[in-house]
């Protein structure tokens, strides 16, 4: 397993005037209702995880979860109250100005829900911001973000301002400048959010791709879980500050840890998020059927080929090799059944 | 007992008003009391009783303490005379180099500082003056007397008003287009056939010295106080008392700091103008997405980049409104600074009125006045225009406006050239019309006024007669009637019961402070007079804002006349008065009243418009009428932006009551204007000045708060 690149360590996010004091005297044990009645308001609670080179992490949560103070803290956009964030190894919080300046210059990107261009600066030049903050020449700041903006499908429109682009166009330009630079680290606050439903499908597909080809370190915040469910390779819920779990798409929907993961799972069609692996049985019986699906392959798109066979499928993995079974009963278990019944 | 349950507040009110006529009739008026003082500390008066504080002698009238509190702060103004005194003769004296004398002289630190400033400010003046008008002391601020004895060719030779006019054109069109473009030309051409040439230009030299400085100044403190909380509430209560404070009042310590002149006035429109720069620049800043201040923090920026290069230029819009203000507050002070010896139109102005030719004062108003609005117009849509992509363009697209300028340079050099031969005799009316050359209306305004008074006099005299017997008196009297005691727990009162105690306590500082002071009686008749200008203000801004309502059309257009009687010079309103009305209290409340009604009728209008429209759709839905959608939804909803233009309706009569000392009153603004002219004046010009800003502030703390409550209240933002 390679090193992580974000590391957090119980951090803490508490706002208030006496937050630290309190936050010493709490022990590490964060009531936000006893914070509250003392004139704080905790914001992140006990945060700890890791996020790997190359994995997208989405923290998915509804408004006032903390998600984003979690994001800000990390991109130190605020200062955490308490805790150790370290980004490949170094201590971030102990970073003085000038470190972290220069670290946000070359390893971080950052996109946001408002999309936040410079309203005075065209496209190209807002693309080419970072790169000018850097102190790169002006030809070559160009140069990059011109490939920048073909590189979001642009082309044609970099001369144009800010207030004469679409929502969905403007964030393309927000995407284009944070990887202007090109970061290590992406940070991603809800990017799509203000954006209609449709030209979101779009760049949800869009990001995918990008992200395919550029392998980037991710950390996406959303409230939209079948946002999460689509985009993480993993999620993490926060519900007060306070991280509920944090696993792959398909074991939060299988095995929710808590009532309120719960909630947002009952919705979810599982077919369309687990893959064939998730419900297999590890297995392989006598008497399969001919035919063979792998183990990688979401279920909604095999499910009608399975359900058509009587006998139990084999299920291979990448070298075709039989690794286990399903029988055509678990797909209609797995998108029907084990529901609460709640009409 | 019901009753005030439900209805507390209305009690409350009641009970107050009990009270404060008890103590009214039960505070009877003593006998020796007589309502002219005079300014009592200086007038030695056997029945005078005395008080010594810090070491200055206070003499006062004494009265029942009921009646009149004594003023305990009469030390106040002596104490801040001897300090400005002590702080420019006597404080840190240290050994300067006199370039003049060529030797070092022991002077004062800030008698020298102020010196420095005085002869930096000099030398911007003349700098820009003589690029317009032609001069010697440009140069001779480089070299010497000598030299240009010696050397008669070097001189600056200004430039021909042809020049002067195009460029304004040229500028008008980039910024705005075609029509301001032919304002901008009208309005040039206007000035120099009339022959206002010379004046205009001295005002207009002042107004680019005045106008950058405060923008430089305004700017560089509205960031720090973004920055920093603490100087932010350090500034705040400077800014709220600069903004009540009238114009007068901050000329006279610095006549004491700076003496007389240009530069005099130039920094005391600083002063003056500083305040709204900075509160627009905050506002600007604080407008800005937090979204783009991260995003240009992840940018990597440093505090330097983030500030010069995303936080200004996102805030542009605000901060180009606020530089619209400082030169809107420019104009005005042109007029006012006149009275320390600036030079310009508004110093014409005011010889006029002094002269009371109308028709001269009329002409010399209008040219600044029109000035005014040419260069409001043109700042205005320097904030509203967009900067375009220019990439694509050639070259001499690019730079076309440069190129024509250039152009009308050489063009108007070489009429200037020719009509020095041409007008061989006299003047060359191609470089610059002098006064007298010019056509003068001023006849023709003087006739009219002297028509004016044949004809009418008699009515108006009767009109007159009848405002000032029945009206003003009486209202006066009944003023000064109040008891000091009552009227403080009256304003003290509504305080509280509109915003509990810490309202209660402001206001209550803020009376005390009047109340203290040696001038009680004259802030009661100013008093009196904003009083009856606003509610007549009031009346006409909010029925004439309703009516226009009615109609898309008559709305904006009554907006577009606020805006350009906004930019009126206040003093300009003076004119017309006095040719109407003569030299009486009437012309004063006249001119408070048209002044004043600028901001009842533009608020009334702007309340009533962001009532939402889904409201109103709801509203239609519901079937109501005309009337009942105006009574039931438009107007509460309005009310609290309507109490606002109150708010600023009390303001502006305010300035315009202290304006009207010039033409004679006997309120707070006759005494700053005495101030003006005395040598001690510095101490009383500043403590009237702020009594007049704290009236002011009361009337804006309980507006505020209430309107703050009330829009809480309706869940509007």
């Amino acid at each position: 397993m390679s090193d992580p690149i974000i590391k957090c360590e119980g951090v803490y996010k508490i706002f208030g005037e006496n937050a630290k004091k309190m936050l010493e005297e709490a022990n590490g044990n964060v009531d936000a209702k006893t914070f509250q009645e003392n004139g704080c308001i905790v914001g992140v609670n006990n945060a700890s995880f890791e996020v790997l080179k190359g994995e997208m992490l989405v923290v998915m949560g509804l408004s006032g979860s903390g998600k984003s103070t979690l994001l800000r803290c990390i991109s130190r956009l605020t200062e955490a109250t308490g805790g150790k964030i370290f980004i490949e190894g170094q201590n971030l919080l102990q970073l003085n100005n000038k470190e972290l300046i220069d670290l946000r210059r070359n390893k971080m990107g950052m996109v946001f829900q408002s999309f936040a261009l410079l309203p005075h600066k065209t496209v190209l030049e807002n693309i080419a911001f970072p790169l000018q903050i850097k102190g790169i020449k002006t030809e070559d700041s160009i140069s990059k973000a011109m490939e920048m903006v073909k590189l979001v499908g642009l082309d044609g429109r970099e001369n144009y301002f800010p207030r004469e682009l679409s929502g969905g166009q403007q964030q393309r330009v927000g995407i284009a400048r944070s990887l202007a630079v090109e970061p290590d680290i992406w940070f991603l606050d809800e990017p799509f959010s203000a954006l209609d439903p449709l030209i979101r499908k779009e760049m949800q597909d869009e990001f995918l791709r990008l992200q395919e080809k550029l392998q980037k370190t991710i950390m996406f915040i959303t409230h939209d879980f079948d946002e999460a469910l689509k985009l993480a390779d993993r999620i993490a819920i926060m519900k007060d500050g306070v991280i509920e779990q944090l696993d792959t798409p398909a074991n939060i929907v299988l095995n929710p840890a808590t009532e309120y993961v719960r909630k947002f799972t009952e919705e979810v069609p599982r077919e369309k998020v687990l893959i064939i692996e998730d419900v297999m049985e590890a297995s392989a019986k006598d008497n399969l059927s001919d035919l063979k699906v792998s183990k990688n392959e979401i279920i909604e798109n095999v499910a009608e080929k399975i359900l058509t066979q009587e006998k139990t499928v084999a299920v291979v993995d990448e070298n075709n090799e039989i690794i286990g079974s399903i029988n055509p009963s678990k797909i209609i278990n797995t998108v029907f059944g084990g529901r609460k019944n709640n009409s | 007992m019901e009753l005030i349950r439900k209805y507390p507040k209305l009690f409350q009110w009641l009970f107050l008003l009990i009270v404060f006529f008890a103590l009214c009739f039960a505070i009877d008026v003593p006998e020796t009391y007589k309502f002219i003082r005079g300014q009592a500390e200086f007038i030695k008066d056997p029945n005078q009783s005395s008080y010594v504080l810090f070491g200055k002698e206070v003499r006062y009238y004494a009265f029942d303490v009921f009646w009149r509190l004594p003023p305990l702060l009469g030390w106040l103004p002596i104490w801040i005379n001897d300090s400005l005194f002590f702080l420019m003769n006597e404080w840190m004296p240290m050994e300067f180099w006199n370039e003049d004398t060529q030797e070092f002289k022991t002077r004062p630190l800030v008698l020298q500082i102020t010196r420095n400033v005085t002869s930096f400010m000099t030398f911007l003046i003349e700098l820009i003056r003589e690029i317009l008008l032609g001069g010697l002391n440009t140069i001779v601020a480089f070299s010497s007397w000598d030299w240009i004895d010696a050397n008669p060719w070097a001189e600056l030779p200004g430039l021909p008003w042809t020049i002067v006019a195009a460029g304004a054109t040229i500028l008008a069109y980039k910024l705005s287009g075609k029509g301001l473009a032919l304002f901008a030309a009208l309005v040039m051409i206007y000035i120099s056939i009339f022959g206002q040439w010379k004046p205009s230009m001295q005002t207009l030299s002042f107004i680019l010295v005045a106008a950058p400085l405060s923008f430089i100044f305004g700017l560089g403190l509205g960031v720090a106080a973004f920055k920093s909380k603490r100087v932010e509430k350090t500034l705040y209560p400077i800014l709220l008392v600069m903004q009540t404070m009238p114009q007068y009042a901050v000329l006279v310590p610095a006549i004491v700091l700076f003496g007389v002149g240009d530069h005099a006035a130039v920094i005391i429109t600083m002063v003056v103008a500083v305040p709204p720069m900075i509160l627009l620049t905050l506002l600007g800043l604080r407008g800005i997405s937090p979204e783009v201040i991260e995003a240009g923090k992840m940018s990597g920026c440093s505090n330097w980049q983030l500030m010069s290069k995303v936080l200004i230029p996102t805030a542009r819009r605000d901060i180009l409104i606020g530089v619209n203000q400082v030169i809107m507050v420019c104009f005005s002070m042109a007029v006012i600074s006149a009275f320390i010896g600036a030079k310009g139109l508004g110093f014409n102005l005011l010889l006029a009125l002094n002269q009371l030719n109308i028709g001269l004062a009329l002409e010399a108003g209008l040219c600044i006045s029109l000035i005014a609005i040419l260069l409001d117009k043109m700042s205005l849509a320097w904030a509203n225009k967009q900067i375009d992509y220019f990439g694509n363009l050639t070259f001499f697209q690019r730079h076309k406006n440069t190129f024509f300028f250039g152009i009308a340079v050489i063009l108007g050099i070489l009429f200037a050239y020719f009509g020095s031969f041409y007008f061989k005799e006299g003047y060359n009316y191609l470089f610059e019309i002098p006064h007298n050359k010019g056509i003068s209306t001023a006849d023709f305004w003087n006739k009219g006024v002297d028509w004016i008074f044949d004809t009418f006099f008699v009515y108006i005299k009767a009109f007159n007669t009848w405002l000032i017997v029945d009206v003003l008196q009486p209202m006066r009297a009944l003023y000064l009637r109040m008891p000091a005691v009552a009227t403080l727990v009256l304003v003290v009162g509504a305080g509280y019961i509109i915003g509990g105690i810490r309202s209660a306590l402001v206001v209550c500082g803020l009376t005390l402070f009047i109340a203290l002071s040696p001038w009680w009686d004259r802030a009661l008749v100013t008093t009196y007079m904003a009083t009856f200008g606003v509610i007549i203000s009031c009346i006409i801004g909010f029925t004439v804002g309703t009516l226009c309502f009615q109609n898309k059309n008559s709305a904006s257009f009554m907006l577009g006349v606020c805006d350009i009687f906004q930019t009126f010079p206040s003093f300009v309103y003076l004119i017309p008065v006095m040719m109407l009305f003569g030299i009486t209290d009437t012309s004063v409340l006249i001119a408070v009243i048209v002044y004043a009604t600028i901001p009842a009728t533009r608020y009334t209008i702007e309340g009533l418009r962001s009532v939402p429209t889904a409201l109103h759709d709801a509203a239609t839905m519901s079937g109501v009428t005309k009337f009942q959608r105006l009574f039931k939804i438009e107007f509460p909803l309005a009310f609290p932006h309507m109490m606002l233009g109150l708010n600023q309706t009390i303001v502006f009569a305010l300035f315009m009551v202290i304006i009207g000392a010039f033409i004679g009153t006997e309120d707070l603004g006759q005494y700053i204007l005495k101030a003006l002219s005395d040598k001690k004046g510095a101490g009383i010009g500043l403590t009237l000045g702020i009594c007049v800003a704290f009236i002011g502030l009361i009337f804006d703390n309980l507006i505020r708060t209430w309107v703050d409550q009330r829009k809480k209240h309706l869940g509007i933002n």
